[in-house]
């Protein structure tokens, strides 16, 4: 087991910020079109951290033009450019899947205030 | 070199491939091995060697064992398993086989036996429908019928029947090696391998 481990911690990605369930961030996700490569934006509140390790992943959602849009990364993926905290949130549980069945101003999370 | 090695399932994780796409792989420790004995075409009829692998308690080893690596000169092993030679392959007693030959790239067939499954009923061991759970249904997970009437009055060979399922050996072909290291004895494939943790595997090259 704990070799396995060690193979999984050469994969962690040490330079990611800290971030946690509803703090909106924003994800410089590399995309290939063809031989092409560009950078593509993903800007949205936190909604889950599933997994641990270098197997962890964390969903983001946002509404573009009123759809919800949620997008699921593992943490350590090579493909993530950049992850900014743009704000944190207050949040009191793990899942905000409640978030799905708000819409409007219903649908924020409080920010986080020290 | 060798085209056989004997090794033991660590487990399964993913891997970051270097076109950025992540690879469901299985961990193993493959060998060292240890040529314990040798077959010759004189003496057997056909040319082989004994691999050992695995550590063991000494006192685990019993007699007849224990003298069978006293003659090769090898410290005893856990598991002895022989490996047809091919044409032009020399091996002397006590030489080490190694991840060496395999490389990322390479193609492999793993040898294993599978989790046990007890005694299973259809819908497990053969992929059965099985009935509807409910609305009155009395017809659940049973097999249904097993053939026809007075002609040919008997049941056809190879009708799915419960029985016992698992703690078969299997064999997977063609996994790709995926990464090996050479210093923990790693060798690792993509993809799932027969068994459970700690089970003993024969991994050839394809």
């Amino acid at each position: 087991m704990n070799r396995i481990r060690a193979i999984e911690q050469q994969q962690i990605n040490e330079e990611l910020p800290e971030f946690s369930v509803g703090d909106t961030v924003k994800v410089s996700y590399k995309v290939v079109e063809g031989t092409k490569e560009r950078v593509q934006p993903f800007q949205g509140i936190v909604i889950r951290r599933h997994g641990a390790g270098a197997r962890e992943t964390f969903t983001v959602r946002k509404v573009s033009y009123a759809v919800g849009v949620e997008r699921t990364f593992p943490v350590h993926s090579p493909k993530i450019m950049k992850l900014e905290v743009v704000t944190r949130g207050k949040v009191r549980r793990s899942k905000l899947y409640y978030l799905r069945d708000k819409v409007g101003k219903a649908a924020r999370v409080k920010e986080l205030r020290f | 070199m060798a085209k056989t090695i004997l090794g033991r399932k660590l487990g399964m994780t993913q891997i970051w491939s270097a076109d950025d796409k992540l690879i469901p792989c299985t961990v193993i420790e493959a060998g060292p091995c240890v040529v314990a004995m040798i077959r010759t075409e004189k003496r057997d009829g056909y040319r082989a060697v004994q691999l050992g692998y695995g550590d063991i308690k000494e006192s685990k080893v019993n007699k007849p064992q224990a003298g069978h690596f006293k003659k090769a000169g090898v410290t005893p092993t856990r598991y002895l398993a022989e490996v047809r030679l091919e044409d032009g392959e020399e091996f002397k007693l006590g030489d080490k086989i190694t991840v060496d030959g395999f490389e990322p790239g390479m193609h492999v067939h793993v040898t294993g036996t599978s989790k046990g499954k007890g005694f299973a009923g259809v819908m497990k061991r053969h992929n059965f429908k099985g009935g509807p759970g409910g609305h009155g249904s009395h017809f659940h997970r049973a097999p249904g019928s097993v053939g026809m009437c007075a002609s040919p009055s008997r049941v056809l060979k190879g009708v799915g029947m419960p029985g016992h399922m698992g703690s078969e050996t299997v064999t997977v072909r063609n996994l790709e090696v995926v990464r090996t290291d050479a210093e923990q004895n790693l060798l690792i494939v993509k993809g799932a391998v027969p068994g459970g943790k700690d089970g003993f595997l024969t991994i050839r090259l394809a």
